[in-house]
């Protein structure tokens, strides 16, 4: 064992020292690897939610971010923080495409994020991404890895509201087949939707007044230089 | 000789010393994220990073560390080295980082690292710190594969994300929950101690072979 022989304790000064020394390099240490990663994790973060809009609103090719103020819905750079945000999803043209929605709720073990895309013209789910969630592997987790699931958002009717039913037993365009296996989280999903909608329509404008796209350049783009 | 040790001092970690067959350390992470063998290797190069890291300065710096306080910097210098892995799978995989969740900065308490620097890394200098660490890590890693492999393979039909089996495999889905951590680590301790048992049994019956035979 090469442990100091002494069995006198060292000065105070030198134990204080050592340890705000270390301390001192680690702090450096550190604040070096966030500044270093952190134009990577930005850009990565950005480019996620870019792909995801464009999953949930099919045929889309630029997007903004909208906010809710002075009871309208206005264009935004950055949001505030803790201020629902949603998407706007244009085509080539700038034409108005949908809204891509995020929404979450509790799920079967914990908060489930959802991104979906809704076209307030046919008043439609057009299409459903999972951004977040810890439901059970193999059961639970079929809410983004079925894909007859996920594919069964492509034109969801929310009037009266989405109402998920037993396997097989759709009937109306409002209707959806929960998962066998994932009731729960799959009705926590349809219920979140429900939620999310209820929320946001009296805010969304009327149908073709939606706000012109106005950045050049698709939202998220300055963080990925 | 003195290369001998340090190859000693390595595998000694792989095999007979193994943190996790062997020696039972590190349990947290080993059931919590070997649910895929990608999730396993993804933990255990880490692992790897920080271990072999920490033993490298640890070491260099033993005898600049007052033993009273060593427990304290034995800590800050893993946790520098957590964050700094913590921040690179972020930035280069964010999509292992997000399944690893709170178990990458959970590595700053695993006690395999906190236990190989007070119990070699601090007594011994550099160059056989680092083998022996990378040793550990190395048999941390072979453990976390081994189990996730198994459990990937039944639980979800696949290895490394690759299906295996035709659409008829039925998934034996309590693999890849929880429960089948448990299951698979205690079949595998199982053999690791009857392969032990068996061993000493061989050696006595050596030995009694040569006492007879004087």
């Amino acid at each position: 064992m090469n442990a100091p022989k002494d069995t006198s304790s060292p000065n105070s000064l030198r134990l204080v020292l050592t340890l705000a020394i270390a301390g001192l390099v680690s702090g450096v240490a550190i604040i070096g690897i966030y500044e270093s990663t952190l134009p990577t994790i930005t850009a990565n973060k950005a480019r996620e939610l870019r792909e995801a809009v464009f999953k949930v609103l099919p045929g889309v090719s630029q997007m903004q971010a909208l906010v809710y103020r002075d009871s309208q819905l206005v264009v935004v750079e950055v949001a505030d923080k803790n201020e629902p945000v949603i998407y706007g999803g244009y085509g080539e043209q700038g034409d108005f495409v949908g809204y891509a929605m995020p929404a979450a709720g509790p799920g079967f073990q914990d908060t489930i994020a959802i991104l979906y895309g809704y076209q307030p013209a046919e008043k439609i789910v057009v299409g459903m991404e999972v951004l977040e969630s810890r439901e059970t592997p193999g059961l639970g987790d079929k809410i983004y890895k079925d894909p007859v699931w996920v594919g069964g958002f492509s034109a969801l009717s929310v009037e009266p509201e989405i109402i998920a039913v037993k396997k097989g037993k759709k009937s109306q365009a409002n209707e959806i087949d929960a998962i066998t296996g994932a009731t729960i989280s799959s009705k926590a999903v349809v219920r979140i939707i429900n939620e999310a909608h209820a929320a946001w329509s009296a805010q969304l404008p009327a149908s073709g007044s939606e706000p012109e796209l106005i950045a050049t350049e698709p939202a998220g783009a300055e963080a990925e230089q | 000789m003195k290369k001998n040790q340090s190859q000693e001092e390595f595998i000694k970690g792989i095999w007979r010393d193994n943190p996790v067959f062997v020696q039972v350390l590190g349990m947290c992470p080993m059931l919590a994220v070997t649910n895929s063998a990608i999730n396993a290797v993804a933990m255990g190069l880490a692992t790897f990073f920080v271990l072999v890291g920490s033993s490298f300065l640890v070491s260099t710096f033993r005898h600049l560390i007052p033993k009273q306080v060593r427990i304290s910097c034995f800590i800050i210098i893993i946790a520098t080295f957590v964050t700094i892995a913590d921040y690179t799978l972020l930035a280069l995989v964010p999509k292992v980082h997000k399944e690893l969740g709170a178990f990458i900065p959970l590595i700053v308490a695993n006690c395999l690292i906190l236990g190989r620097q007070e119990a070699f890394a601090s007594r011994y200098p550099t160059k056989l710190a680092v083998m022996d660490a990378m040793g550990m890590a190395c048999g941390f890693l072979l453990a976390l594969l081994s189990l996730g492999a198994v459990r990937e393979v039944l639980g979800d039909g696949a290895l490394f994300g690759v299906k295996l089996f035709s659409e008829n495999f039925e998934p034996w889905v309590i693999m890849i929950l929880p429960p089948g951590g448990f299951l698979t680590l205690g079949v595998i301790l199982l053999f690791f101690n009857w392969f032990k048992f068996r061993k000493d049994e061989f050696l006595e019956e050596v030995a009694e072979a040569q006492r007879s035979s004087h």
